[in-house]
């Protein structure tokens, strides 16, 4: 028997390695962004292309679209794992698995949280976002897909002994993600209309530590169900 | 106590416990509404704002906290089940989600034919009215990842862990919910003094009614859990013949 | 714990099991000890995954308990899981990824030096496709990698379930001399296989499931 790694290292390694699979297949990576923005170039299409108009629904349709774009990619966080029995090593590593899924689902949400923040201040400035707003949006969407990618690590994980979960996977996440929609939204909507957005942006960070907190235990509890 | 529990929780014993509860639990329901309701229709005086369509409130209320109550039910049943992997607390769990699921239906439904008259319109995006409807997606959600396993076992577990995540977001998802807007009125029934005796007991009693009206079909369901779970044990096959 | 082999071996006492609705193990004990391998032999659907899986604490036996070293293994699945290395039907490898970079990982978890993963590669015949995607690799190949995976983690017991499955003969010469050299070191060794088990160190004992 060798000395244990240690907890970061073990962490990282996990972290590492999902990356580089996602960048294997950049192509199927990127397309929670190329979603949101054919969905944000929707609404102007359907309502009209009018700036003021545009403005009063842009907080709300860039949370609604970025919080669908987070979904598509959630079915695979675990399932590539449980498949090819990746999962059950993972679960006999020694290693605390609510700890590991953290890592997982960090490395989830690099992939497909983060570019979606990245890519708003553009989606936000074409819905005729004013650019002082733009920080707030870009927060708002830094904390709340944050908390998509926790919340809906544990539907995902709940849906490994199914065979198809990818319906599933949204119908679970998204009752449980309608709070931070409600703060994600208003602090944008906020921040629009240029007025002070710290009340739901400190909810916000609230419900992400609830999230980071509590989701790994689930996550846990549901893969052990998952590769019994 | 402790053995008194593992008792119950055999599954011949329950099984015929229950046989002998369901009867007890339907009479006593069936009076209970049936008292409510002849006291809220009849007895009751109008209120002097909402007049007669406050009536409703009968049924809402009473289904509305039957919704939360059983979904309470329902997560502590899940926990218990987890933890101590025990088969009867999840098939309590699992009779009470369609039930609750019913309740939930309800009070939205009379919710918004509560609305029509007060607010004009049958539908409002009120703070209640809406975690009620999250609460319903709550339920679909446990009832649709339940429904998608094959092995019961990974069905029970899986939606255990579920209903309990449910249960620690429900705090969150009203309180969002109620910060967002509200135009609800207060709850009325619990805080003294809000409503007079005559208005208030055929309430207390419809959601006494309701409660037993659960405790019923909650026994119903659960004796078909049980003859589910335990189709191939010898006792089953003795009662049943009997 | 009165003698030496129940403080330092795996001991399964009166386990039962249930798959769905099937009783398929029922009451069973085993023990294992430091250089001894347990072959578990019998026709399909007897119940050797479920009991290998058992054995690795992937699933829970409904009654009975398991052992490790004297102790419950549910005391400290930690410890436990950092000691064992399982195989179990699926590889755990990744298409996308080559033989060098999945065994990297797998040995960054348990712990091991990334330098010994070349040569153990090369000690399975792999020596030719180290950096190819598995993607490419055939199914024996493939076997292959994850058992060298199983040679890496440099636990003190080994659970195979169908090691064999895909391997040529000369396949399984390089398996059953990796068991001898495990079992000759003082491991343990738990195998569900079809074929016979017959490393040239170390004591077998087939243990028929019905």
């Amino acid at each position: 028997m060798t000395a244990r790694p240690g907890l970061w290292r073990v962490g990282m390694a996990v972290y590492a390695r999902d990356l580089r699979l996602a960048f294997r297949r950049w192509e199927q990576a990127v397309q929670p962004v190329v979603f949101l923005l054919m969905v944000a170039t929707l609404f102007p299409l359907a309502l009209s292309p009018e700036a003021a108009q545009l403005r009063g629904v842009a907080a709300g349709v860039l949370w609604v679209a970025a919080l669908l774009a987070s979904l598509l990619a959630l079915e695979f966080l675990f399932r590539a794992d449980h498949e090819d029995g990746s999962l059950e090593q993972l679960v006999l590593s020694g290693h605390p698995l609510g700890w590991l899924s953290i890592f997982k689902v960090l490395a989830h949400w690099t992939i497909s949280g983060l570019p979606l923040v990245l890519v708003s201040p553009v989606v936000a400035t074409s819905l005729a976002v004013p650019a002082s707003a733009l920080a707030v949006v870009m927060l708002s969407l830094l904390l709340g897909t944050g908390v998509l990618s926790f919340v809906g690590g544990a539907a995902a994980a709940l849906t490994l002994g199914v065979k198809r979960g990818g319906v599933l996977v949204s119908v679970l996440t998204l009752p449980l993600v309608m709070p931070a929609l409600i703060f994600g939204a208003q602090a944008a909507d906020l921040a629009i209309m240029g007025e002070s957005a710290r009340g739901p942006l400190l909810l916000l960070l609230a419900l992400l530590v609830l999230s980071v907190s509590l989701a790994p235990l689930a996550i846990a509890a549901a893969l052990r169900i998952g590769v019994e | 106590m402790w053995t008194w529990f593992h008792k119950l929780a055999s599954p011949p014993h329950f099984y015929r416990i229950a046989g002998l509860t369901i009867p007890a639990f339907s009479w006593a329901a069936g009076l209970l509404v049936a008292a409510g309701l002849y006291g809220g229709l009849v007895l009751a005086p109008p209120d002097y704002q909402q007049g007669e369509g406050f009536r409703i409130f009968y049924v809402h209320v009473p289904s509305a906290i039957l919704s939360m109550f059983v979904y309470a039910t329902m997560a502590i049943a899940a926990a218990i089940g987890l933890i101590w992997r025990m088969k009867l607390a999840h098939a309590v769990a699992a009779a009470s989600a369609p039930i609750g699921a019913w309740f939930t239906a309800c009070a939205l439904a009379t919710g918004s034919i509560w609305g029509k008259p007060m607010w004009g319109t049958w539908w409002v995006w009120d703070a209640r009215l809406t975690s009620e409807l999250i609460l319903l997606f709550l339920y679909l959600g446990y009832l649709g990842l339940r429904s998608s396993f094959d092995d019961l076992q990974r069905a029970d577990r899986a939606s255990a862990v579920l209903a309990v995540i449910g249960i620690v977001n429900l705090p969150v998802i009203h309180y969002s919910v109620v910060w967002w807007n509200s135009i609800h009125q207060g709850s009325t029934l619990l805080t003294p003094g809000a409503m007079p005796i005559a208005m208030k007991w055929p309430a207390l009693c419809m959601l006494a009614g309701f409660a037993l009206f659960y405790g019923a079909v909650l026994f119903v369901r659960l004796r078909g859990e049980v003859v589910r779970r335990e189709r191939s044990a010898a006792w089953l096959r003795e009662v049943l013949v009997k | 714990m009165q003698d030496s082999g129940r403080q330092t071996g795996l001991e399964a006492r009166s386990v039962h099991a249930w798959r769905g609705d099937r009783h398929v193990i029922r009451g069973l004990s085993l023990r294992v000890t430091p250089g001894h391998c347990l072959h578990l032999a019998g026709p399909n659907g007897v119940g050797k995954t479920t009991l290998i899986r058992i054995l690795a604490g992937l699933i829970r036996p409904e009654d009975g308990s398991v052992l490790w070293r004297g102790e419950a293994v549910g005391h400290d699945p930690d410890a436990f899981h950092a000691d064992t290395a399982f195989l179990g039907h699926d590889n755990a490898l990744k298409a996308d990824l080559s033989p060098l970079e999945n065994l990297a990982f797998w040995s960054a978890l348990a712990g091991r030096p990334a330098a010994a993963v070349a040569a153990t590669l090369g000690a399975f015949g792999l020596q030719a496709c180290l950096g190819l995607p598995v993607r490419v690799l055939s199914a024996g190949q493939k076997r292959r990698v994850a058992l060298a995976r199983v040679a890496l983690s440099g636990a003190s017991l080994w659970l195979l379930d169908e090691p064999f499955t895909n391997l040529d003969t000369g396949g399984i010469r390089l398996v059953e001399a990796q068991l001898a050299q495990h079992l000759a070191a003082g491991g343990m060794a738990v195998v569900a296989a079809h074929q016979p088990v017959t490393p040239d160190q170390g004591e077998v004992r087939r243990m028929e499931l019905s």
